[in-house]
């Protein structure tokens, strides 16, 4: 009578689920598609990617991308990586099934920023850009999250942002 | 003091990204910025509410403190920012347009300090604040 272990899923299924829940997660956000910002997966790391364009560039002189652009791609960043950690956790401990997500259709309820400091450690290029965050802490109120954007060299950020953020409501 | 004004003007108006979120200044004098941004559906960042995304309200704040550096009566030839910290106090109005007026209150030969506040409709209520240290670039290489 030993109840019988489910066969567990192809991975393949596992990993376009979760991809899945990352698309509709970032593509739900209007401005996230205006920035044309993307999400790039392995396993739970996300990796951002700002793809260059004209309309982003603040001085035209240099050129140099606007500092406004660099702020939002490190906000969206810390917001996504921030909602993606809550979900990814819910998702492996089974709190929510991830398709019955995606056929709800409306996004979760989305932490908000309560403050946040950007350092331009050196002017963005007209290249794409690259970001990620780090959870420093996420409690049941308030998170404090690191982000890093780079853009050719790894080792050489231009941006760096410190983001507080208040939890959503978990009641529902 | 005009060709100040002017080049500040033409700093703003020469921005790709401040035309593409439609950004109109509407003041400008004496390191005193005024650019207003109208409601736009493409940059929501809760679907649920309507509520304009943090990242474009920041991205008005930037480039008015921009601005308010530019036209500050010392007459800097062009500027970046160092850093900004932010304050949201509360979500942008659904619909209404957002203005931020910034002030660079003080220079120094190579940087410039400046304030800048958020507003919807009720400007009796910041939708945020910020503080922020931009470069400021001296034509006769007084910077350096």
């Amino acid at each position: 009578m030993t109840a019988r272990r489910p066969a567990p899923e192809p991975a393949q299924t596992v990993e376009a689920r979760r991809d899945a829940a990352l698309n509709w997660l970032s593509g739900g956000i209007p401005y996230v598609r205006f920035l044309d910002i993307r999400f790039d997966r392995r396993g739970d790391e996300l990796t951002a990617l700002l793809p260059f364009a004209e309309s982003r560039i603040g001085n035209p002189m240099i050129p140099a991308l606007h500092g406004g652009v660099t702020a939002a791609f490190l906000e969206v960043t810390a917001i996504v990586g921030l909602a993606w950690s809550t979900l990814w956790e819910a998702f492996e401990t089974g709190r929510i099934d991830p398709a019955e997500l995606l056929q709800g259709q409306t996004l979760p309820p989305l932490p908000r920023t309560i403050d946040f400091t950007v350092d331009y450690l050196r002017s963005g290029l007209p290249r794409d850009a690259y970001a990620r965050a780090r959870i420093l802490r996420a409690g049941r109120r308030y998170a404090s999250v690191l982000v890093e954007a780079w853009q050719d060299n790894r080792d050489r950020p231009f941006a760096m942002g410190s983001v507080h953020l208040l939890m959503p409501d978990t009641a529902a | 003091m005009t060709d100040i004004l002017t080049a500040a003007r033409r700093f703003i108006e020469q921005i790709p990204h401040a035309r593409d979120l439609n950004m109109a200044l509407t003041e400008l004098g004496e390191g005193r910025a005024r650019i207003t941004m109208p409601y736009d559906p493409r940059l929501v960042g809760d679907p649920a509410t309507g509520v304009l995304h943090g990242g474009a309200i920041s991205a008005l704040m930037d480039t008015a403190s921009g601005a308010a550096v530019m036209c500050h009566p010392s007459g800097p030839t062009s500027t970046a920012t160092l850093d900004l910290r932010i304050d949201y106090m509360r979500p942008a109005t659904p619909g209404q347009p957002v203005t931020a007026i910034a002030e660079c209150h003080h220079v120094t030969r190579s940087v410039a300090f400046v304030r800048v506040v958020a507003v919807d409709l009720d400007e009796s209520r910041p939708v945020a604040m910020a503080t922020g240290a931009f470069t400021a670039e001296r034509a006769r290489g007084a910077a350096e």
